[in-house]
């Protein structure tokens, strides 16, 4: 239906600041305290009060500059966007209009460990948060009441500006995943979109092949706040779907904003930016320009921890798969968690196996991340240890894990406790190994014969009699033996 | 002497000394106020039960601190758009009718701490937009002068409580002339420093990148003391500077080297005739005492008032957006949240705020922006970079600092362009950021005329020890005969 369409996509990611204080003011920027609680006359906007930029906030916002590739400038300023809203005190908000802190960055889009494309990011810029309303009703139109809670009115924001350069919902999607991959490293930000420490709002165009005007000039439709990196896909397909339907009709695409309903992932027309605000920017005249030195910015770049990429690298040439790689380098725990493991277990293509497969699957039963695993690097690390000295044999070992995760013992002693570990006596296993084999004449015969199947059954019935505990591979290479015996007897 | 005649400094030295208890002092102005502000209106805010307490607690101080005090038991009138706990804060606005601020501006609490007792909260133009005071929304000040008579704006109120002897010393707020103009119509000196030398945080802004608080006062040694107090770097204010702040000598002006020029551009329309005559006496007499008077060319000048009327609405247009009915203040009733904006806004400010509010959101819009706002900001490098060549050459620039003297209530209300083009002679100093002071030269038909002194940025010292030895060579002719004494 779009063949004769080019999906035109650019994104505006905010990202909130995990600074202790606002950007202007030392109220506390603590997410999910009594309403208004975390607010002063600087930030409820009271009469003849002033702002006074938080440093801290800066040194955040200049990682992120720089870490998405970007040139800070060293000199920047702020502006006022204006407009009336309940949710902004002072009737404008701080930001940066025509002279942002940072342009020229960009993302790497990353499909199979290597980077498939670049999208270029436009700009960075800082601005404070707005406060929240709560609608007494369903929505502000039909709302009893509305009350204002000015809590976040202030939380440093960054505002993060791609180019248009995205031409897929997915594209999409895994700009956003490594774009919050790269901040994740730099403990700037929560980047939880669920609670709106980050979010985003997508533009999406689409540009008839016979087009070549600017994409500026386009009409152009603003998804906005869409609260999971899953939903700004779905949000995005519709809308291309959407567009290219009305567009196959004859219809005109007209510019606006939509939301997106995650219930039935439609998105919906909110209002028509024709009739816009016009905000009338103008430079914060309470504020001095923002200047940075040179050896500011330097010694930012120097502290940057290593980028997504140069972990991927790392974790390839630790021999862990591209897809396994992905699911580490976004989750930051995970990342520490892996090299804490393979610094005390050598084999860390195992410890990758059982992170990624048991120890995944504990946490999120028992709802813990990586951070908070009850069990840790060094206690994983002992476990494998286990089965690598034969004292456990994989399946087994699940079980004490479970056991571990649970009680929050140690290996060995849980090991002790349960008295699984594996039999390796080879005169004990060649004994139950010659019962089995004198037990089941006919399936012994079916081996001899070639049905290699009747082996796994023979297998099946050592451990049985062994409840488990007997070493896979020895009672194999037995049964083997005993068999090649009795065929020549 | 009068108690309430007494300058800032002797009342402060008196109390420190235990001459003279802060109580004693207090009751006395209380009294004086008692019988002269129903004659005047200079207050919209009295508390005299806690300027009693205040003056009881530095009189019960153990005498090391108290003699510590700069301004130990002196009482002092605050212009009502500066942020005090102890009484409301309108700005003169009915849409901030009852406020009570949760935070003393920094100007109060350094006053405070220095051993002040603040009186009062004296009236003044709504938002501190006009040169009259007649745009308060609660009451007329009267010009102790000539009772018929405007004392000038928007600092009206700080300038007739001092004239009128209420109190010695008082701060206004200068944005385009508002501490300068009704200093000079009632017959004070009214003090504007450098931009960023006084913490503007608690003063309601008007226009952000004009705005700068300074002291009204009946001399300039009074001038002097206060802006020693509230002077200096305040976290609290990004806009504040990180400087020094020196007094002036002590020592008489040796007039032979003091090099003074008189812009050629000023001379122009629309001045009185009485005040360009005394302009004339003023030289001369400077001229005998040695001083060299040249001209000075400051070629920008006549954009100055346009350059002023784009910046201090638009961004007062922003600055008075935050009163909206939402949080504080008044709110006005509506169908909708749109419609109690509106209603809000409509009902809770005056004309000329509203006229202003309308000036400044047209001169922001999309597509007007380059062609007002922004020019008018490269028309005031243009203004500073004349007032950095003329200051080469000469020390100080002296000027009448208005073109007229007080005029009758109603004279020029009908007429704002009229009322704006007044302000000629001030805006260039807020436009450019340079301290300037306007002392008073004499009275002219029963009337008082000023003279304003206008120095470099960061001149305060040399500035005020010229404008202390010009107050030398022109003694007050005394104060004007109110509350029935003789």
């Amino acid at each position: 239906m779009n063949s004769t369409y080019e999906v035109i996509i650019g994104l505006e990611v905010h990202v909130e600041l995990k600074t202790q204080s606002k950007l202007f003011c030392s109220c506390s920027t603590e997410f999910g305290a009594e309403p208004n609680t975390h607010t002063c006359p600087v930030c409820l906007g009271m009469p003849g009060v002033l702002p006074v930029l938080n440093e801290a906030a800066v040194a955040c916002a200049v990682k992120a500059a720089l870490a998405l590739n970007c040139t800070v400038h060293p000199f920047s300023k702020f502006d006022r966007k204006q407009y009336f809203y309940p949710d902004l005190p002072k009737a404008y908000q701080i930001s940066q209009y025509d002279e942002p802190l940072a342009e020229h960055g960009s993302v790497p889009i990353v499909i199979d460990g290597a980077v498939a494309k670049t999208v270029a990011v436009r700009r960075i810029h800082m601005e404070e948060d707005a406060g929240k309303l709560n609608h007494l009703g369903q929505r502000l139109g039909d709302a009893k009441g509305s009350l204002v809670d000015l809590n976040r009115a202030g939380v440093p924001l960054v505002e993060i500006v791609s180019e248009p350069d995205m031409r897929s919902a997915d594209e999409a999607r895994l700009y956003l995943t490594e774009l919050r991959n790269v901040l994740s490293y730099l403990d700037i930000s929560d980047l939880r979109m669920e609670e709106g420490s980050m979010r985003c709002d997508a533009n999406v165009s689409l540009r008839p092949l016979d087009y070549h005007g600017s994409l500026e000039d386009l009409p152009r439709v603003e998804i906005k706040n869409v609260n999971s990196i899953r939903n700004v896909y779905r949000g995005i397909e519709y809308e291309i779907a959407r567009q290219a339907e009305k567009m196959g009709r004859g219809e005109r695409i007209v510019k606006e904003t939509r939301g997106f309903d995650d219930q039935n992932g439609r998105t919906y027309s909110q209002r028509s930016k024709e009739e816009a605000n016009d905000y009338r920017y103008f430079p914060e005249p309470d504020l001095p320009p923002l200047v940075l030195t040179a050896s500011y910015i330097e010694e930012a770049a120097q502290s940057l921890p290593p980028s997504p990429m140069a972990i991927r690298q790392e974790l390839a040439e630790a021999g862990v798969t591209a897809n396994d790689a992905e699911v580490i380098v976004a989750d930051r725990a995970a990342l520490e968690y892996w090299r804490s493991a393979t610094a005390v277990f050598a084999d860390k293509r195992q410890v990758t196996n059982w992170m990624l497969s048991d120890v995944s699957r504990l946490l999120n039963a028992y709802g813990d991340t990586f951070w908070t695993a009850r069990v840790g690097p060094q206690a994983l690390a002992d476990l494998l240890a286990l089965i690598e000295r034969g004292t456990l044999s994989g399946r087994m070992a699940k079980e004490v894990l479970d056991r571990m995760y649970e009680t929050g013992g140690r290996a060995e002693d849980i090991v002790q406790s349960m008295g699984v570990s594996q039999i390796t006596d080879k005169a004990a296993i060649q004994a139950v190994v010659q019962q089995v084999v004198a037990g089941n004449p006919h399936v012994v015969q079916d081996y001899l014969s070639g049905k290699d199947k009747a082996l796994g059954f023979l297998v099946g019935q050592v451990m049985k009699q062994t409840k488990g505990q007997a070493k896979p591979d020895m009672v194999n290479a037995i049964l083997k033996d005993v068999m090649a015996d009795y065929a020549k007897a | 002497m009068r108690i309430y005649e007494m300058t800032a400094g002797d009342i402060a030295s008196k109390v420190r000394r235990k001459d003279l208890s802060a109580t004693e002092c207090m009751e006395e102005i209380a009294e004086r106020i008692g019988r002269v502000e129903p004659s005047v209106g200079a207050f919209l805010h009295l508390n005299l039960d806690e300027a009693m307490r205040q003056a009881r607690a530095i009189d019960n101080l153990p005498s090391g601190e108290r003699e510590r005090l700069p301004l130990a038991g002196v009482p002092v009138a605050v212009k009502d758009n500066m942020a005090t706990q102890s009484m409301p804060t309108t700005a003169a606005s009915k849409i901030l009718e009852g406020f009570v601020a949760p935070y003393d501006a920094t100007v109060v609490s350094r006053l405070q701490h220095a051993g002040a007792v603040i009186v009062g909260k004296t009236n003044m133009d709504e938002f501190a937009m006009g040169s009259s005071t007649e745009h308060s929304a609660y009451q007329l000040t009267r010009n102790p002068w000539d009772r018929d008579r405007v004392p000038g704006g928007s600092s009206g109120g700080s300038a007739a409580a001092v004239a009128a002897q209420m109190v010695p010393v008082a701060l206004g707020s200068d944005t385009g002339g508002s501490i300068r103009q009704p200093a000079s119509y009632c017959g004070v000196t009214g003090f504007k420093p450098t931009y960023g030398r006084v913490s503007r945080y608690g003063l309601i802004a008007f226009a952000s990148s004009l705005d700068q608080i300074g002291p009204l006062a009946r001399n300039v040694d009074d001038a002097s003391l206060i802006y020693e107090v509230i002077a200096g770097y305040d976290p609290l204010d990004a806009s504040s500077l990180r400087v020094e702040k020196a007094l002036p000598k002590a020592t008489d002006v040796s007039w032979a080297n003091v090099r003074i020029g008189v812009p050629k551009q000023y001379g122009s329309s629309g001045l009185d005739a009485s005040v360009q005559a005394r302009l004339a006496e003023v030289i001369s007499r400077l001229e005998s005492q040695g001083a060299s008077v040249v001209e000075v060319s400051l070629p920008h000048t006549e954009y100055a008032i346009a350059a002023y009327y784009l910046v201090a609405p638009a961004e007062a247009s922003s600055n008075l957006s935050r009163f909206d009915g939402v949080r504080y203040g008044y709110r006005a009733s509506g169908a909708d949240l749109l419609e109690m904006y509106e209603n809000t806004r409509a009902q809770g400010f005056g004309e000329e705020v509203k006229r202003r509010i309308l000036l400044g959101t047209h001169a922001l819009s999309a597509g007007y922006y380059d062609a007002y706002y922004l020019k008018a900001q490269k028309i005031r490098t243009l203004i500073r970079q004349d007032f950095e060549q003329a200051f080469a050459a000469v020390d100080v620039i002296l000027t009448p600092t208005t073109p007229d003297l007080a005029f009758r209530f109603g004279e020029k209300s009908q007429d704002p362009l009229q009322m704006y083009l007044s302000d000629v002679y001030t805006v260039t100093a807020n436009l450019a950021g340079i301290p300037a002071i306007s002392t008073p030269a004499g009275l002219a038909g029963g009337l008082p005329v000023g003279m304003q002194w206008l120095g470099p940025i960061m001149g305060e010292e040399s500035l005020l020890h010229i404008a202390r030895g010009f107050e030398k060579l022109w003694p007050s002719e005394g104060w004007p005969a109110l509350g029935g004494e003789a």
